[in-house]
């Protein structure tokens, strides 16, 4: 059963307890807790999807595929590496990855902040909605295919296709791009920028220098469809 | 969707755990492919006279009478519906022999290194109708199947074999198998069945016959296999992996001094002894991963 910490606090070992009970938990029975701590994940998926209140949870090891998913209010730490798919569809708080992440992260997240210390792997922040994402390392390709809003910090470099089909997310790389997407492009960075990526890295609590990075951003010429250009297609 | 696994030991005084650490990892891979399962286990190789074979029996099959069959040149050893014939007689003559004499065995591997075992049933009855966990060898090629084409038969359970000594599972799909065979079939290389996979298994042994290596067969297998695909492989003394351009399909590595782990998930690695210290990684896509086994 759970174990029960100091007051607010309560620990779930998932060599013991089913991830339903921690998941009902975490969604029904929270009251006055303000700490979970998730140990032995082990890989296991789904790991506090669906959260909906200001609380803090710790997963002392490697999470599966969807961990946080659809977070809402939460601080979710991942102290290990994550599956596909962390903090997909999230609509506010913070997600954190200690180690890497796998292919999708971020996925059509609508609002909150994504931080991935460590590297990630394909089409991260696909179709992004409005989210932040910070990557303390490399991002695979693809990422950012059609990422409607919101913002992607990657402090590495970035694989093939990015941004491709972007609407109106914004993309800041520090290192080497391997190539652009359709209709992403280079863009001059202006203050606000400058602002924005300064502030994203504090929130990530990653220091690098803002003048570092290169703006990506949508050319537009894919809004909308052009019926001369239909033969071309 | 499915599971695959692998374990190269590469501590030798290690070499009987191989299964032992094994079972749990097919067994973690269950949500990923429950309906058959299959395992490649490469041994110390026979000396070069030598070549067994792995053949699959019907219920009921008369294994007294291929042991009389067999005379005394060749050896039989059975667990469940299994058999392994080891013999002096070159692989192409044995192979015959079997299919004239006893028609409803199915030969799954052949070599000097490689035990295939395959089923169809949840991984733990797998494990358990062939004993798993007291497998000993150099490494292993698991897989855990959900079927998405071709139909959930022992035949079209993983891995897939060819030639001697080399075995592949996938997790994916394949977009151009049939055309892969038709350049194939013309050459005289003869498919058992029709799952896509066996496709990707013969035409990469095929090129390492004509002279390739691993490494070259699989640079140009970029090329010319089309689809998804997470493949893993194995050889008389290497495991390789390799993923498509997209990597839609997962893997993840794990490696300490004593051996090296490959997963679709971290669900099977977590049990390893020494993994909390492993280095743990995602294969790229489009590139060649490949250990081989220490002497």
């Amino acid at each position: 059963m759970a174990g029960h910490g100091m007051s607010g606090s309560k620990t779930f070992d998932l060599a013991t307890v089913s991830l339903r009970e921690l998941n009902r938990f975490l969604h029904k029975d929270l009251l006055g807790t303000t700490h979970v701590r998730v140990e032995h994940p082990d890989g296991a998926h789904s790991i506090a999807v669906g959260m909906d209140a200001p609380v803090h949870v710790d997963i002392a090891g490697h999470a599966g595929y969807y961990a946080a998913g659809m977070n809402k209010h939460a601080t979710v730490v991942v102290h290990g590496n994550a599956g596909p798919g962390v903090a997909e569809n999230m609509m506010s708080g913070l997600v954190r990855v200690k180690g890497f992440a796998s292919v999708s992260a971020g996925a059509s997240a609508r609002g909150g902040l994504l931080v991935i210390e460590g590297d990630c792997g394909l089409r991260c922040g696909i179709s992004l909605k409005g989210g932040d994402i910070v990557v303390g390392g490399s991002v695979g390709s693809f990422s950012m295919f059609m990422a409607q809003a919101g913002r992607l910090v990657v402090c590495g470099d970035a694989g093939d296709a990015l941004g491709d089909s972007l609407y109106e997310a914004v993309i800041y790389v520090r290192g080497s791009v391997k190539s652009l997407g359709a209709d992403a492009r280079f863009e001059d960075m202006t203050d606000a920028d400058f602002t924005a990526v300064a502030g994203l890295l504090a929130q990530a609590g990653l220091a690098h220098d803002p003048r570092e990075f290169k703006r990506i951003a949508s050319a537009r010429s894919l809004y909308h469809w052009n019926v001369d250009a239909q033969q071309e297609y | 969707m499915c599971g695959i696994v692998g374990l190269m030991i590469r501590n030798p005084s290690l070499r009987d755990r191989l299964g032992e650490w094994a079972e749990p990892m097919l067994i973690g891979m269950t949500e990923r492919g429950p309906d058959s399962a299959g395992i490649a286990v490469f041994t110390e190789p026979l000396p070069d006279g030598q070549r067994k074979l792995s053949v699959q029996a019907p219920e009921g099959f008369d294994w007294d009478a291929l042991r009389h069959g067999l005379g005394e040149d060749a050896t039989l050893a059975v667990r469940a519906n299994h058999g392994i014939v080891t013999s002096d007689a070159p692989p192409a003559v044995l192979r015959a022999g079997l299919r004239s004499t006893f028609p409803a065995l199915h030969v799954l591997s052949a070599g000097r290194a490689i035990d295939l075992y395959k089923d169809v049933g949840t991984p733990q009855q797998i494990a358990d109708k062939y004993g798993l966990s007291g497998f000993s060898g150099t490494h292993l090629v698991a897989h855990t199947r959900m079927a998405t084409e071709s139909a959930v038969t022992p035949e079209n359970a993983h891995p897939y074999t060819a030639g001697e000594d080399w075995c592949l599972v996938h997790n994916g799909s394949l977009s151009n198998p049939y055309s892969l065979r038709r350049k194939l079939e013309p050459l005289g290389i003869a498919f058992d069945g029709d799952c896509d996979t066996e496709a990707a298994c013969r035409w990469l042994e095929w090129r390492m016959r004509e002279g390739d290596t691993l490494e070259q067969a699989l640079t140009q297998g970029f090329d010319e296999l089309d689809g998804f695909y997470t493949f893993l492989m194995g050889t008389s003394d290497a495991l390789a992996i390799v993923r498509d351009g997209f990597a839609c399909k997962p893997a993840l590595v794990a490696e300490t001094d004593d051996w090296v782990a490959i997963a679709s998930e971290y669900r099977s690695l977590a049990h390893l002894p020494g993994v909390s210290g492993a280095k743990l990684y995602e294969p790229q896509p489009e590139r060649i991963y490949a250990w081989r086994a220490t002497a």
